[in-house]
């Protein structure tokens, strides 16, 4: 009988739970597939019928533009920041020198710092650039922000890599580049993805500096194209949740076609450190 | 302790270093040096550029601005200290500083404790645990503007889902107006911080306690201890140190919260909302004064800076003991 009630217990607050996590995106999906008036005489139905409608006239608005947009700045600031962030945790990770730890503890102090200490000057410097305004005004701020957490996921990976290998390859006469692109990075291929994940969902997200640096409706990224759709949409609902789904779905496929991936990306240097 | 042949491990936290040395013949060895020299240079300069120009510079140009009186576009005039006299008696910095620290005790006191919860039940033996963890992590996927805006309809007093929740239960006055009751609001942002961040600290506590062996729960049934006793004793004291890195995990990034507050209420009604950040944006961007958007701008960096030393200090006290 105790038993019983705690199974019951246990389930109740594994529903509730459920409900609380699951209902608004349940909400969400339901509202966008609804029209204005559907959704006026019965805001709460789900899914009594299914109408894509909205799906098509938010593209029609220029979501498609923003979705563009974020792929863009996205792929480009995440090919940059694995890039930069392998090449300076190599010897980071792997040489001795005086300097090591300071620039170490340098770069990884970044994970603390507000953005907002840095927005200012990183206004003013786009604008003296001629920046402002345009999509490439973001990759510096997002690579730079970035690299603080790559660094430290990837010295802590590229740590644990067998000197024996590096030592074979130099006996035969490669080259420091050559050690670090034919066997430090192709080993590092577990935290590199881990990098390439949580900085990709970072920078798809990311607001501020898009707040910031961007003006123009056919240079915003998907967070401040949302914004401006409610801004100008926000009595239609069912439209606006469409945009909202239409944001959401790319990460949360990824999600659901390689779970253990996203969820070990996500947690970052968290997991280990 | 030269020479390209030799390369050493070193371990940042000082635990397991180990090294090859391989000694340099002599003649190699000023050549050798400046060729590693240039190799570290050549490999760390590029991020260091980055990182010196997007990061570092700006810090130290908030610093300088924060002791001038200027709107963005004409000349700065030196003020001294007077924008953070200015600050200290701003009743709206500090409301802002008040309501960052709400931010850290709910993600401290009812983030962390709910994400050990959603752990707790994904590891029990439940049916259907693979749809539970699944739901449970959505929220972490969405974008905070995205969440932002959801939220903001399901507060909504007319048309939202909680409140049409209370109607059906039947307790007509108790419509509660979420995001424009100064009292409220505030609570309300911070019920969709949890719900946004718990998730994350579901994933750490799951990993922790997947990592705990299964032999010590067996031992404790054979003494006869009960499940409280076994979560108290044996689950908590082996998680300690996925509770403290959590804590300061949820600490520092309360301290940058914006994007939810920013997107739901503005910082409204009437500064009840206000955070640091949303209250330097509106002083640089809306109202465009710099020297005093600087000075807020720069007390984040101070408040987070201390807090990284003081837990820092903790932490490096903590391991000493041996704890």
């Amino acid at each position: 009988m105790v038993a019983l009630i705690k199974r019951v217990l246990l389930y109740g607050l594994a529903a509730a739970l459920l409900v609380f996590t699951g209902y608004p995106f349940l909400y969400m999906l339901a509202t966008s597939f609804k029209t204005q008036q559907q959704f006026f005489q019965s805001p709460f139905s789900l899914f009594t019928s299914i109408n894509l409608t909205n799906y098509s006239s938010v593209f029609q608005m220029g979501l498609s533009r923003y979705f563009v947009n974020s792929v863009i700045i996205s792929f480009t600031s995440v090919f940059l920041v694995v890039l930069l962030a392998a090449l300076a945790s190599y010897p980071l990770s792997r040489m001795k020198f005086r300097l090591n730890k300071p620039l170490f503890l340098l770069f990884v102090s970044g994970m603390m710092l507000p953005v907002h200490a840095t927005l200012i000057p990183t206004f003013i410097l786009t604008n003296h650039l001629g920046l402002y305004d345009r999509l490439i005004a973001l990759v510096g701020p997002y690579v730079a922000f970035s690299l603080p957490i790559s660094i430290f996921i990837l010295t802590q990976f590229m740590k644990e890599i067998p000197d024996a290998l590096e030592e074979a390859a130099r006996i035969d006469g490669t080259t420091d580049f050559g050690v670090f692109w034919r066997i430090v990075l192709p080993m590092s291929g577990p935290a590199l993805s881990t990098v390439v994940i949580y900085n990709f969902i970072h920078i798809w997200m990311e607001f501020i500096f898009a707040l910031v640096l961007i003006n123009s409706p056919e240079n915003m990224t998907l967070p401040l194209g949302l914004q401006k759709f409610y801004g100008e949409f926000s009595v239609n609902v069912p439209g606006l949740m469409a945009a909202l789904t239409l944001a959401t779905v790319p990460v949360l496929a990824v999600y659901l076609v390689s779970q253990e991936k996203v969820i070990k990306g996500l947690a970052g240097g968290a997991l280990k450190g | 302790m030269s020479g390209n042949t030799q390369q050493a491990v070193q371990s940042v936290t000082g635990t397991g270093a180990q090294m090859t040395v391989v000694p340099a013949r002599s003649s190699e060895y000023r050549t050798g040096r400046w060729r590693k020299v240039a190799v570290i240079t050549s490999f760390i300069l590029p991020a260091l550029f980055v990182y010196v120009v997007y990061v570092m510079y700006p810090i130290v140009d908030t610093l300088i601005d924060s002791f001038f009186a200027w709107d963005g576009q004409s000349t700065m005039t030196f003020i001294g200290f007077k924008n953070y006299v200015h600050l200290l008696r701003d009743s709206i910095f500090w409301t802002a500083l008040k309501n960052n620290v709400l931010v850290i005790l709910a993600s401290v006191c009812v983030q962390i404790p709910l994400g050990m919860v959603m752990a707790l039940i994904l590891l029990s033996p439940i049916r259907g645990r693979r749809i539970f963890g699944t739901v449970y992590f959505f929220p972490f996927l969405m974008s905070t503007v995205a969440i932002g805006l959801l939220w903001t309809y399901i507060f909504d007093p007319l048309n939202g889902p909680l409140n049409h929740l209370i109607r059906t239960v039947g307790i007509q006055n108790w419509q509660i107006q979420w995001l424009s009751d100064p009292r409220i609001a505030v609570y309300a942002v911070l019920l969709v911080v949890v719900w946004q961040y718990a998730p994350f600290y579901m994933i750490l506590f799951k990993a922790a306690m997947v990592a705990i062996p299964e032999e010590l729960y067996e031992a404790a049934s054979l003494d006869g201890a009960t499940a409280w006793q076994k979560f108290w004793r044996i689950t908590v004291p082996l998680i300690m140190p996925t509770i403290v890195s959590s804590a300061i995990l949820a600490i520092v990034g309360s301290l940058k919260s914006f994007d939810l507050f920013y997107i739901m209420t503005g910082g409204g009604p009437d500064h009840a909302t206000e955070l640091l950040g949303t209250y330097m944006y509106k002083a640089a961007f809306v109202d465009f004064n710099m020297g005093y958007a600087s000075s807020i701008a720069f007390s984040m960096f101070l408040v987070a800076f201390i807090v990284t030393v003081v837990i820092q200090y903790l932490e490096f006290v903590r391991q000493r003991r041996g704890g």
